[in-house]
């Protein structure tokens, strides 16, 4: 099965960290992204940049209203994610749990519910 | 053998069997409902044969084969499963490779032990785990479930819907956990069972049948977790504490209905093959490796209050020792106030009222009627009568258990009598 695993922390504590604990930060996510490619669950991943450069867009009466800001405001915010190849979920949550992230911030883990 | 005790041997069967047919019938499918469905199949394909041919030696074998040979004829026939059909085809492939012979419908030991692994998976509700618990690893029916929580059929059989569906669509494994999640795991697993055992165990107005079975189950799947993983301090601890409390299961209430509180109780009525079996592994649970766990203190208060006779009196100074231990494991209000119930029998009614008062006073316990039961006792102790009735009529109206309110309404006609 694919899961989607979404990572959500506080942005402005993410903003506030030190140049080193971001460094040792990011260093721990190349060391993580590594692991699962190897072990071939890595099926994509990525950070996003911080819900300041989101957009939001709905159609209404065949309108286009674009707003400014993530669709919902919440005390954490979406900042990365990894698309994984898992067994099951306790495998999963495995790997959700070895996400560096998961230390100060959550981890939601959503299977795939495919198209086809 | 008449027909009707061939029948009663057939049904006894299937009580004992059904966890374990389930449980295999949904690793060998890999659904749920579809092994639900098989294992009401092989159970009518039973009760035509079975009068006839006789109980197979190995019923539970039988029950799988003919469940799962029926599934399979099912998702056939159904285009919709087409893509169950090849999970089946891959599964029969694996099944002949590794067996080899007519012996691969055999059920594993493990089994039940995944299926209980699965309904207390973390990933699930609480009320959803208890629930799954009992439908399907204590085959309690969806009504008997209902009524244990006091809901309705209609949302009862919503909520396991749900909980079946969750467990499909996310992915949740029937399989006994991996070694680095087997720890917290257990844990969950003892979590549930105590609460099964809790559900059982709680004063709530009639059905005491469904109940009593309810607390046997409990105490079923702790023995099964033992089996499994001997010499668990935790595990150890969980068995020792339901055995003990339920083998006063008959003493605590009045062929009436009342409440009979522990010192009241006719000791006669007590358990005591049950309770020499709690006191054995309260002792083993105390004594194995790690720290001592919640349930093992728990138990070994239990079992002091076992113990006690008119002939030796409760040891309340040991039981305080206990009960500031479990503060430390569990610093939870109700173990705060039964600390200051134990303290009162040692120090006396005005230390403990101390203890309740800061209790109440830092909040966080709400309107609980046991908080103001127990101020009502200290305060009638201290010859504090108006403060104790007021503290009563407290108790009185924030309790909502049939039994226990007529208890509480008889101690507030002794404290009436009391103020003269």
């Amino acid at each position: 099965m694919q899961y989607l695993l979404m990572i959500y922390a506080n942005e402005s504590e993410f903003a506030a960290m030190a140049p080193a604990a971001l460094t040792a930060m990011s260093n721990e996510y190349g060391d993580f992204t590594k692991a699962i490619v190897q072990a071939g669950q890595f099926k994509a991943g990525d950070r996003l940049k911080p819900t300041a450069t989101a957009t939001t867009v709905r159609i209404r009466d065949g309108k286009t209203l674009t707003t400014d800001g993530p669709f919902a405001e919440t005390r954490e915010q979406l900042g990365g994610y990894y698309l994984v190849d898992a067994k099951n979920l306790d495998e999963a949550i495995a790997i959700a749990a070895r996400i560096p992230g998961a230390r100060h911030g959550s981890i939601e883990v959503r299977p795939i519910w495919p198209l086809m | 053998m008449p027909e009707l005790s061939v029948n009663a041997a057939i049904e006894a069967v299937f009580r004992r069997e059904a966890g374990r047919v389930l449980a295999t019938l949904i690793r060998l499918l890999g659904d749920f409902d579809l092994a639900e469905e098989a294992r009401q199949d092989a159970f009518e394909a039973a009760l035509e044969q079975w009068p006839a041919s006789g109980i197979p030696a190995n019923p539970s074998a039988w029950l799988v084969g003919v469940g799962r040979n029926k599934a399979i004829d099912q998702v056939r026939r159904d285009a919709v499963y087409r893509h169950k059909v090849q999970h089946l085809e891959a599964v029969e492939a694996e099944l002949s490779l590794a067996a080899g012979d007519d012996e691969s419908d055999e059920p594993l030991a493990d089994d039940p032990l995944r299926l209980i692994f699965t309904c207390c998976h973390p990933a699930l509700g609480m009320e959803a785990r208890i629930a799954l618990t009992l439908r399907e690893v204590c085959g309690l029916t969806t009504p008997a479930v209902a009524r244990a929580f006091l809901v309705s059929e209609e949302t009862m059989a919503q909520r396991l819907v749900r909980a079946k569906k969750k467990i499909r669509d996310a992915g949740i494994p029937y399989e006994t956990p991996e070694p680095s999640m087997l720890e917290e795991r257990v844990d969950g697993v003892l979590a549930v069972i105590y609460l099964v055992f809790t559900e059982g165990y709680a004063m709530t107005a009639g059905e005491e049948l469904i109940r009593s079975e309810i607390c046997r189950e409990a105490i079923r799947l702790g023995r099964l977790l033992d089996a499994w993983l001997p010499e668990r301090g935790p595990v150890l601890g969980l068995l020792a504490l339901m055995l003990l409390h339920d083998a006063r299961r008959s003493a605590r209430v009045s062929p009436a209905g009342d409440v009979v509180l522990l010192d009241d109780q006719d000791r006669r009525l007590w358990d005591q093959n049950q309770i020499a079996e709690g006191l054995l592994l309260v002792e083993r649970s105390l004594r194995s490796r790690g720290r001592v766990s919640a349930y093992a203190v728990q138990a070994a208060i239990a079992a002091l209050h076992s113990r006690a006779s008119a002939a030796e009196p409760t040891d309340w100074p040991q039981i305080v020792g206990l009960y500031e231990l479990l503060l430390r494991l569990q610093p939870t209000p109700v173990v705060e106030l039964n600390h200051a119930v134990a303290v009162s029998m040692v120090d006396g009614p005005s230390r403990a009222l101390a203890l309740v008062d800061s209790l109440s006073a830092r909040g966080g316990i709400g309107d609980y009627h046991l908080l103001y039961a127990v101020r009502a006792d200290l305060l009638r102790r201290l010859g504090r009568i108006p403060e104790a009735r007021e503290a009563c009529v407290s108790a009185l109206a924030s309790a909502r258990l049939e039994p226990e309110r007529r208890l509480l309404a008889k101690r507030l006609a002794e404290i009436d009598l009391q103020a003269g």
